[in-house]
């Protein structure tokens, strides 16, 4: 034991001081060829190329060779063949890498004498020692011949590379040597085996040593090469003796490679790429967590469910069985959102209104109705928008007098409907997955839908994205999605013909002038329709939104009639134009309550044919 | 998508709000098996559905060996019955271009659009309206080679071309990983490759030829935006949605080999008009 990790050691430093060390191990890790004869014509066919090395070579060799077979020796008879692993704790410390190399070299040369002193014993002298050596010899250049390169690096004969080494090159070099190391126990063990069979086809042995060079190329990527790896990993599985070796192969050889890999690098691609992952999975835990703790007093939780919040899963339950609609793990995600908005704000009636897709990002749309207390945030923009327009009256005060006004005037400005009524009925949250914050969407503006219905656009997903568009658009994309939503309510929300009745105490009258209830209560006395019905008449389902009139209010305003304030000084425009005041006839749409099949185009609409559509508003 | 894996495949794009109703699945799963094995194809792909006004035509695909080979194209109604469709040529591509509108959901039935055709009688030259009737199937097959060779997609390195030619599936394929998977790059389109041929050698010169034979996305027409590319889940799931062909998403789990595409839409290119 000792004898062999001094020897190891010591040759070691001798090959890093170029002497010619792979050749006496060659010729000593041989035992066959005792003869310093045969060993003669070699280092005589390398002086042409190493220069003036072979002197040196006697005193050593046959040192290194006697002590090399009395260490294998003393080593097969003190220890088992696999016991390679308790080398390396006696191996002197070389630098990391090196060791790591070195233990499995270790256990190869261990290994490859092995069969070496069983020949030994079984046929000590019978061997035609010159016959081998000559084929091996030939074997040699005919190596060199074809592969030139990769003998350098493999073989003996790294001559030609000392005069350029230098220490920059000193763990390449020593990486080499191992390498040889390698080839040289290698070499004896193929020297061994037609040895053994007493026939030498040198043909095979040719094939052999082409496939043993393939296996040594060294990968330009990692720096590793085959037959060290595969080294590795028996060594690795000698080691452990894991069960099943062979079902595990890959993994082992997985983690071997996974050694030679730099820490550093690991992490940090490991943490970049996982990080949204998990941020996301953080903010959704929230919405479970808050289920739990509500699921404690279950009673509680059912007088709120039914008050405001939708059952968002047996509808996703009745649209699965159509054949559209969210994942089930996606729509569940989207109850607890919904369950989260309804306990943060004061509201009185919840329903999911659905999924837009946008490029970037996609909105989950929820349709809220406030309780009494009505948020803040109108006033505030109210406010703003007055502002705006008295700047702008000054500025025309203050040009009056000197230059001619300009005849044109801007078309009156539509006001928006009030909160509650007509297209501003509901308030809408966005939010971009359920988890993340929702959004209250700005209410809308009959110059927004009036544009919006001349434009089409992609959502991107971001709600202050612009809208770039002609004829320009007033707002950015969250009021482009409010005027899309309200002109998708007002044509798309339907329900059975009978479920919702128009409110009687209302003041009627007052709303008739004006062409139309706006107003509806559920059918206390609604016994449902056959579902045959629904199927085949389009005149069973009616609008249960108001219709959005080209002005892109629900209810009319006369815009005319505003300006009668003013009525004096337009009098005069027009007549100074020779124009009569115009009177705008009023626009009026389908009522309330109207059955879809006289919907204009009904025919581009789709007819539900096989399963009926469930109304989520039950 | 893959018929085999049709549930997880389902599951995975639902988040267009494209679905199929618990009966459809269910005949999918067994009817799929047997053209399969009728056909003898090598897969099968569950393609979508084109939504008609009366009733849906449901698109099935089978693959031979090599991949990129001409696929065969079979349609059903009722997800049980299914018949193939005849390949699409240019002579109907162009009859089928007039034809605008919703599809029926009667292969039947018939289109009627006029045409104004210049007739040569000795020197003059006469104008006749000529009325040409198009099939609802030939305008089926035509519209669904229009999207499979501007649409239908696959991950980098999912198919890998042999030096024999044919392309398999690659049974190596371990996904994309997610810094891939967020490029339009890491996607080709699942045909034979066009554009790859016209490109210069300089821009051949980094690509691996067993596993680039095909179009990149990144190269598609417009370049800005023809393609919507989504994390969802977290970033367990990447989804492609074409916005040239409205309806067609692709899903890939990036690190597991699934990946497919489905179409479920009109048969309208662009924007889909009527809007009201």
């Amino acid at each position: 034991m000792e004898d062999w990790t001094s020897l190891k050691q010591e040759k070691e430093n001798h090959e890093l001081k170029e002497v010619e060390g792979p050749w006496e191990e060659k010729t000593a890790a041989s035992p066959q060829v005792p003869d310093p004869q045969s060993s003669e014509p070699l280092e005589a066919e390398q002086a042409p190329e190493t220069g003036p090395q072979p002197s040196k070579s006697p005193p050593w060799s046959p040192r290194s060779r006697a002590s090399m077979v009395l260490g294998d020796l003393t080593e097969l008879g003190a220890l088992p063949p696999h016991s390679p692993p308790q080398q390396p704790s006696s191996t002197p410390p070389l630098t990391l890498g090196e060791q790591d190399l070195e233990t499995p070299l270790q256990s190869d040369r261990t290994t490859s004498i092995i069969p070496n002193s069983g020949t030994l014993v079984s046929d000590p002298l019978e061997q035609p020692s010159d016959k081998r050596e000559s084929t091996f010899h030939r074997a040699r250049q005919l190596e060199e011949n074809t592969f030139p390169q990769s003998q350098q690096s493999k073989s003996d004969l790294y001559g030609p590379k000392d005069p350029s080494y230098d220490t920059s090159k000193q763990k390449e070099l020593r990486f080499d040597i191992f390498q040889e190391e390698d080839s040289n126990s290698n070499c004896d063990l193929l020297q061994l085996e037609p040895g053994a069979s007493e026939v030498a086809p040198s043909m095979l042995e040719i094939a052999i040593q082409n496939a043993k060079a393939y296996l040594l190329r060294t990968s330009s990527k990692s720096g590793l090469n085959l037959y060290d790896h595969l080294s590795n990993v028996l060594t690795k599985m000698l080691d452990e003796r894991p069960e099943n070796a062979v079902d595990i192969i890959e993994n082992i050889s997985q983690d071997v490679k996974m050694a030679h890999f730099s820490k550093k690098l690991d992490t940090l691609q490991n943490e970049n790429e996982l990080l949204p992952m998990y941020e996301i999975a953080e903010m959704q835990k929230t919405l479970f967590l808050q289920g739990n703790l509500e699921g404690a007093d279950q009673e509680l939780e059912d007088e709120i469910a039914e008050s405001s919040l939708p059952n968002v899963m047996e509808s996703a339950f009745y649209f699965e069985q159509a054949g559209v609609g969210l994942g089930t793990d996606e729509t569940y995600r989207i109850f607890l959102a919904l369950k989260r908005l309804t306990e943060t704000h004061p509201i009185q009636r919840c329903r999911f209104w659905g999924k837009i897709l946008g490029i970037e990002r996609n909105y989950i749309v929820a349709e809220v109705e406030f309780r009494e207390g009505e948020d803040e945030e109108e006033v505030e923009e109210e406010d703003i928008a007055e502002e705006r327009d008295n700047g702008a009256i000054e500025a025309d005060e203050e040009e009056e007098d000197e230059l001619p006004k300009a005849f044109y005037k801007p078309p009156p400005t539509i006001p928006k409907e009030e909160n509650r009524t007509g297209a501003n009925k509901y308030v809408y949250f966005v939010c971009n997955e359920p988890g993340r914050p929702w959004v209250k969407l700005p209410s809308v503006v009959p110059a927004q839908i009036v544009i919006a219905r001349k434009i089409k656009k992609f959502f991107t997903g971001r709600l202050d994205a612009p809208i770039l568009s002609y004829p320009p658009f007033p707002g950015n994309e969250s009021n482009y999605l409010r005027a899309q939503i309200a002109r998708i309510s007002a044509g798309t929300h339907v329900s059975p013909l009978g479920f919702f009745q128009f409110g009687e105490e209302e003041g009627e009258e007052e709303e008739e002038v004006e062409g139309g209830r706006d107003s509806f209560e559920e059918n206390p006395d609604f016994e449902g329709i056959q579902v045959m019905d629904l199927v085949e008449s389009l005149s069973n389902w009616v609008h249960h939104v108001q219709h959005i009139l080209p002005q892109g209010r629900c209810n009319w305003f006369n815009p005319v009639q505003k300006d009668e304030e003013e009525e004096e000084e337009e009098d005069e425009e027009k007549e100074e134009k020779g124009e009569d005041p115009d009177y705008i006839e009023q626009e009026v749409g389908p009522p309330l309550l109207t059955p879809i099949s006289e919907d204009l185009e009904w025919q581009e609409r789709r007819m539900p044919l096989s399963m009926p559509m469930c109304s989520d508003r039950s | 998508m893959d018929a085999e894996s049709l549930l997880l495949s389902l599951e995975l794009a639902s988040g267009s709000g494209q679905g199929l109703s618990p009966d459809r699945r269910a005949s999918l799963l067994t009817s799929l098996l047997l053209v399969k094995r009728d056909y003898r194809y090598d897969r099968v792909l569950f393609w979508g559905r084109i939504l008609g006004i009366v009733a849906d035509y449901y698109i099935a695909q089978g693959l031979s060996e090599d991949q990129l080979a001409p696929r065969k194209t079979l349609y059903s109604l009722n997800c049980t019955d299914w018949s193939l469709l005849p390949p699409a040529t240019e002579e109907t591509m162009a009859q089928t271009a007039m034809v605008k509108g919703r599809f029926m959901g009667d292969p039947s039935h018939e289109y009627e659009h006029t045409e104004i055709q210049k007739v040569n009688e000795g020197e003059k030259i006469f104008e006749e309206e000529v009325v040409v009737q198009v099939k609802e199937e030939t305008r089926l097959v035509s519209i669904i080679d229009q999207i499979d060779q501007a649409v239908a997609i696959i991950p980098r390195g999912a198919l890998f071309k042999t030096p024999f030619g044919p392309s398999n599936v690659n049974r190596t394929f371990e996904g994309l990983s997610l810094s891939e998977a967020k490029k339009l790059s890491s996607y080709f389109h699942f045909r034979e490759a066009i554009d790859l041929k016209n490109k210069t050698l300089l821009e051949k010169a980094d690509l691996d030829p067993s596993l680039d034979f095909m179009d990149s996305l990144e190269h598609d027409i417009p370049k800005a935006g023809s393609w919507s590319i989504q994390m969802e889940r977290g970033n367990a799931l990447v989804v492609l949605r074409s916005l040239l062909w409205p309806g067609l998403t692709f899903y890939h789990a990036p690190r597991t080999k699934n990946y497919g595409y489905i179409y479920v839409g009109t048969g309208y290119v662009g924007c889909s008009p009527g809007a009201i």
